[in-house]
C-alpha cells in the first residue's frame, strides 16, 4: 500500500534568532502540510512568537531556512507574506484604539470600499458566529470583541496558511465550538492552521500533530489526540506540574462583599449599564462571575473598585462598611484589594521598576510612607519577597515591569497583593495570556489564599479557570447577572447557555 | 462703518491665514505621531529665505515658493535626527527653533528696512464689485483662499482617504501599523516633510504678504500659537480654523483699540490675542473622550523596528 504523502506547505529548517541576550529560536524545524491543524506549544518565552513572527515576515531569522510550497523563499515583510497567502490573528493585538473596528479592517486588506467592506465584514461575522459592531471604536472594546476583530479580518483575507495565536481565551465553549468547525472547514479545503494555544484540551480535540518548544528549541513532536492534557503539559514544561484540586466543602463566615440593587451607567461611548445585580461574597469563598467579554465586566470591575465612581444606585458594602461613595485608596485601606484585567498600563506602570509598582498599591498598607519619605529598603526586601514566594523569573526587584513575559508580571501582580493579606480579594481574568505553567501557579495561590480565609471574587472569561476555582457560579450578560448557584450543580453547557440571555433576577422587574 | 467692518473682517482673515497653514501641517505631522515643536523656527526659514528670494528675482510667487522649500529642508534636519537618530523630539524641536530664529537672523541682516511687491490680490471681474459681499468673499489675496483648500483638504484627506487613514494609524499604533506592513518611518518622514513645507508657506505668508518687509523675529510667537491651536483643537482641522480666526480677530480689535488709544496698555492689548485664543480652546477642549478618540497615542514616541 503506497502511503501518499500531503504536500508539504510550508518547511522551516533550523531557524535561528537571537535578541541580545536571548536566544529566542534555536535552530528549529518546522514543517506544516496542506490540510492539517498543528500545534504549536510552548511556556511564554519559549519562542513561540518569534518563530510566528518570522513565518509573517515581522522579524528576519539570523539563520535557517523557509520554503513554501517547496521553494526556498525570503519573507522580508508581512506584505509578503500576505501575498504568498499568510495570514495571522496576532497575540498582542494590532489593533488601533482610536479607530472603528471597521477601519481596523480595512487597513489590513487592499484598497476597497468601505460600504463594500461592511457588507463583507458583516457577512464573514455572521457566517463564523462572530458578532461584530463595524462603527463602535475599538478602544471601548473588551479584549475578547477586540480578538474578534482580529479573527474576521485574517479571514476576509482568505489565507492559505492561517496562524492564530492563542485564539479561544476570551471565547464562550459555544463560540470556540463554532471557531473550531470553522478551523476544520479551512483545513479540510486543503488549507493549514498553525495553532498556538495553552489550552491543553482544545490542542487535543482540534489539532492534527503539535511541535513542543522550551527555550527557543524544538524539544518534541507528537500527535496531540494520543495524549493527555497533563503529558502535554509536562512536555511543555519540562517538569511535573502540580494540579489544584477544589475542596467542595468550605468554611464560610462573614459577608466580606455585598453588592445590593446596583445600577451603573457606562461611562465610555457604547459601555455597557449594569442593572439590578445581586450578589455576596464570604470568607473562604470564591465566587466565580462567567460571562463573553465586553458584557459589563469592565464596567463591574470600575464601581467595584470606585474607579468609575459611585453607581447609580443600590448598595455595595466590602467588609460591613458601604463604600459607594470612597475612592479606590479608601476601600484598599479597609483591607480589600483589586487586580484590573491590562496588566501594563492598569495594574502596572510598564516604565517602573518591580519595586516602585510594588510600593504603587501597598504604601499604606505595609507602611512603606514614613511621613512622606519612601523606606525603600523595605519595598525591595518585600518586592523581593513576592519574587521568592510567586517564582517570578525577572532580574530582580530593579527590573521594569515591561520587560517581564505576561506570566511572570501576573505573578508578581497577584503576590503583590496576596502578600498584603487582604480579607477581600477582587480578580479581572487573572491567567489572560499566560502560560499554563504560570497559570496553575496563580490557581494554586488564589486558591489557598481562599482556603485561608479570605473572599475572591473572580471576573474570568476563561470557563475552565471558573470551574476550578469557584464554589458559586454566576453569568454576568448584557449588564445583568444571573443567580449565583453551587459549581458542582451546574455544567459548562448550561453555563454557555446563560451566557446568552438577559437576566432580571428578581421576576417582579419591568422587562427592560 | 460698513466699510471699517469689512475691512476689518479682511485683515482678520490676512491674520489668521499664517495659523491656518502652520497649523495644518502641524496637525497632519503630529496625526503620524511626530511632535515637532520647530513650527517658529521653520517659518522663520521660509519666512527670510521667501523675502530673500523675492527681492533678488523681484518674483513675489518665486519667494514664496523658496518659503515652502527652506520650511521643508527645517524639517528635513529635524526627520533625520528624530526619526533615522531616533533623538528626543521635544529636544529637538526646541533647538529647531532656536536654529531657525538665529538663521534667519543672520541671512535676513541685510533685508531690514528693504520693501519688495508684494504678491497681487486677485480681483474677479463683476464678483468682486458686488457691494458688500464682493469684497467680503470675492477681494482676498489668492492665499486666504488657499487656506481654506487646505483645511477642507485636511479634513477630507483623513477622515475619508485610505492614505488619512493609514497616517492616523501610524500615529495611533506604530508597532501595529508596522506589523501589518506600513513603512512608518517613511510615512513619518513624509508627514514632517508636508509639516515643515506648510510652516514655511506660512512663514512666507508673513513676510510677502501680510506685512511686505522683513524684521528679526517677526512671526512673533505664531509658530507656538499654530501648535496650541492643533492641541487644543483635539486634531480637528475645522477646529483649528476656530482657533485661527479668533486669534486674528483679536488681533485685529485690538490693533484698532491702540490706534483709538483707549488707556489700556499696549503690552496687555498685545497679550489679549494669545490669552484669548487659549482660553477659548481650552474650554472646546474640555470633552475628554474626543481629545482620547483624535489624540495620536503615539506622539512624541520614537520608533525603532525590530528586524
Amino acid at each position: 500500500m503506497d502511503e501518499v504523502i500531503p504536500p508539504q506547505l510550508l518547511q522551516l529548517k533550523g531557524i535561528t534568532k537571537e535578541f541580545p541576550g536571548c536566544l529566542a529560536n534555536d535552530r528549529i524545524d518546522l514543517d506544516i502540510q496542506e490540510g492539517e491543524i498543528h500545534a504549536l506549544l510552548g511556556e511564554n518565552g519559549a519562542g513561540k512568537s518569534t518563530l510566528v513572527k518570522i513565518i509573517y515576515g515581522v522579524l528576519r531569522p539570523d539563520e535557517g531556512e523557509l520554503w513554501w510550497k517547496g521553494k526556498l523563499t525570503q519573507i522580508p515583510r508581512p506584505a509578503n507574506a500576505r501575498q504568498l497567502g499568510i495570514g495571522m490573528v496576532f497575540q498582542h493585538f494590532s489593533l488601533f484604539e482610536a479607530m472603528t473596528t471597521l477601519q481596523n479592517v480595512a487597513l489590513a486588506l487592499p484598497t476597497i470600499n468601505l460600504d463594500d467592506l461592511r457588507e463583507k465584514l458583516e457577512q464573514t461575522a455572521e457566517a463564523y458566529g462572530l458578532v461584530l459592531h463595524p462603527e463602535h471604536y475599538v478602544h471601548d472594546l473588551s479584549m475578547g470583541e477586540r480578538q474578534r476583530i482580529e479573527i474576521v479580518r485574517c479571514l476576509l483575507q482568505n489565507p492559505k496558511l492561517f496562524i492564530l495565536d492563542e485564539p479561544t481565551s476570551v471565547l464562550t465553549p459555544q463560540e470556540t465550538e463554532i471557531l473550531f468547525h470553522t478551523l476544520r472547514k479551512i483545513a479540510s479545503e486543503g488549507r493549514a492552521v498553525l495553532y498556538i494555544s495553552h489550552k491543553l484540551e482544545e490542542v487535543r480535540s482540534l489539532c492534527d500533530r503539535a511541535t513542543i518548544l522550551r527555550g527557543g528549541k524544538k524539544v518534541d513532536a507528537c500527535i496531540p489526540s494520543e495524549e493527555s492534557a497533563h503529558s502535554l503539559a509536562e512536555k511543555m514544561i519540562g517538569q511535573k506540574i502540580e494540579m489544584v484540586e477544589k475542596k467542595s466543602s468550605i468554611e464560610k463566615s462573614g459577608m466580606q462583599l455585598e453588592v445590593e440593587s446596583l445600577h451603573a451607567d457606562p461611562k465610555q461611548p457604547h459601555g455597557v449599564k449594569l442593572s439590578d445585580l445581586h450578589f455576596h461574597v464570604s470568607s473562604g469563598e470564591v465566587l466565580g462571575i462567567a460571562g463573553i467579554a465586553g458584557n459589563g465586566q469592565g464596567e463591574l470591575m470600575g464601581i467595584l473598585t470606585g474607579e468609575t465612581g459611585s453607581p447609580a444606585s443600590g448598595a455595595i458594602r466590602m467588609l460591613s462598611k458601604e463604600v459607594n461613595t470612597l475612592n479606590p485608596i479608601q476601600r484598599r485601606m479597609l483591607g480589600a484589594v483589586f487586580l484590573p484585567e491590562e496588566r501594563l498600563g492598569h495594574a502596572a506602570v510598564a516604565e517602573m521598576t518591580l519595586s516602585e509598582n510594588t510600593f504603587l498599591t501597598s504604601a499604606d498598607q505595609m507602611h512603606f510612607d514614613k511621613r512622606g519619605w519612601i523606606n525603600w529598603p523595605a519595598v525591595a526586601n518585600f518586592s523581593n519577597q513576592i519574587i521568592d514566594d510567586f517564582d517570578v523569573r525577572t532580574t530582580g526587584e530593579e527590573a521594569l515591569a515591561s520587560s517581564l513575559s505576561g506570566g511572570n508580571l501576573q505573578k508578581f501582580i497577584v503576590g503583590r497583593e496576596i502578600l498584603q493579606h487582604p480579607k477581600l480579594l477582587i480578580i479581572s481574568q487573572p491567567t489572560w495570556g499566560v502560560d499554563a505553567g504560570a497559570a496553575a501557579e496563580i490557581h494554586r495561590k488564589i486558591q489557598v489564599y481562599a482556603e485561608s480565609g479570605a473572599a475572591v471574587l473572580l471576573i474570568s472569561q476563561d470557563l475552565d479557570e471558573i470551574f476550578l476555582l469557584s464554589h458559586r457560579i454566576a453569568v454576568i450578560s448584557q449588564g445583568t447577572l444571573s443567580l449565583a448557584e453551587a459549581a458542582h450543580e451546574m455544567s459548562v453547557e448550561q453555563v454557555g447557555l446563560l451566557m446568552g440571555m438577559r437576566h432580571d433576577q428578581k421576576s417582579g422587574n419591568a422587562a427592560a | 462703518m460698513i466699510d471699517l467692518i469689512i475691512a476689518s473682517v479682511l485683515t482678520m482673515l490676512t491674520a489668521a491665514t499664517p495659523l491656518v497653514f502652520a497649523a495644518t501641517g502641524e496637525l497632519i505631522c503630529e496625526k503620524s505621531g511626530v511632535l515637532n515643536l520647530g513650527v517658529e523656527g521653520m517659518m522663520l526659514v521660509g519666512a527670510v529665505f521667501g523675502f530673500a528670494v523675492a527681492s533678488f528675482t523681484g518674483s513675489a510667487l518665486i519667494g514664496l515658493l523658496s518659503a515652502l522649500l527652506a520650511g521643508m529642508l527645517a524639517a528635513l534636519i529635524f526627520a533625520v535626527l528624530t526619526l533615522i537618530f531616533l533623538s528626543n523630539q521635544v529636544a529637538t524641536g526646541l533647538a529647531l527653533t532656536i536654529f531657525g530664529t538665529g538663521l534667519s537672523a543672520l541671512v535676513g541682516f541685510d533685508y531690514v528696512g528693504k520693501t519688495i511687491d508684494r504678491l497681487g490680490q486677485i480681483y474677479i471681474p463683476v464678483l468682486s464689485d458686488l457691494p458688500l459681499l464682493g469684497k467680503l468673499l470675492f477681494g482676498n489675496d489668492l492665499l486666504v483662499y488657499l487656506g481654506f483648500v487646505m483645511l477642507l483638504l485636511t479634513d477630507r484627506f483623513l477622515k475619508k482617504t485610505r492614505w488619512g487613514m493609514i497616517l492616523q494609524a501610524v500615529g495611533d499604533s506604530d508597532v501595529s501599523a508596522h506589523a501589518l506592513g506600513y513603512p512608518v518611518v517613511l510615512i513619518r518622514f513624509g508627514a514632517v516633510l508636508y509639516g515643515g513645507m506648510m510652516a514655511g508657506l506660512a512663514g512666507g505668508y508673513l513676510s510677502l504678504v501680510y506685512t511686505p518687509l522683513w524684521a528679526e523675529q517677526m512671526t512673533a510667537g505664531r509658530g507656538w500659537i499654530a501648535l496650541a491651536l492643533v492641541v487644543f483643537a483635539s486634531w480637528q482641522p475645522w477646529r483649528v480654523l476656530v482657533g485661527a480666526i479668533l486669534f486674528g480677530g483679536i488681533t485685529i480689535v485690538q490693533l484698532n483699540a491702540q490706534a483709538f488709544g483707549l488707556g489700556i496698555p499696549a503690552s496687555f492689548l498685545n497679550m489679549l490675542p494669545y490669552l484669548a485664543t487659549i482660553v477659548v480652546l481650552v474650554l472646546i477642549s474640555k470633552d475628554a473622550t474626543r481629545i482620547r478618540l483624535n489624540a495620536p497615542a503615539c506622539l512624541g514616541k520614537p520608533f525603532r523596528a525590530a528586524r
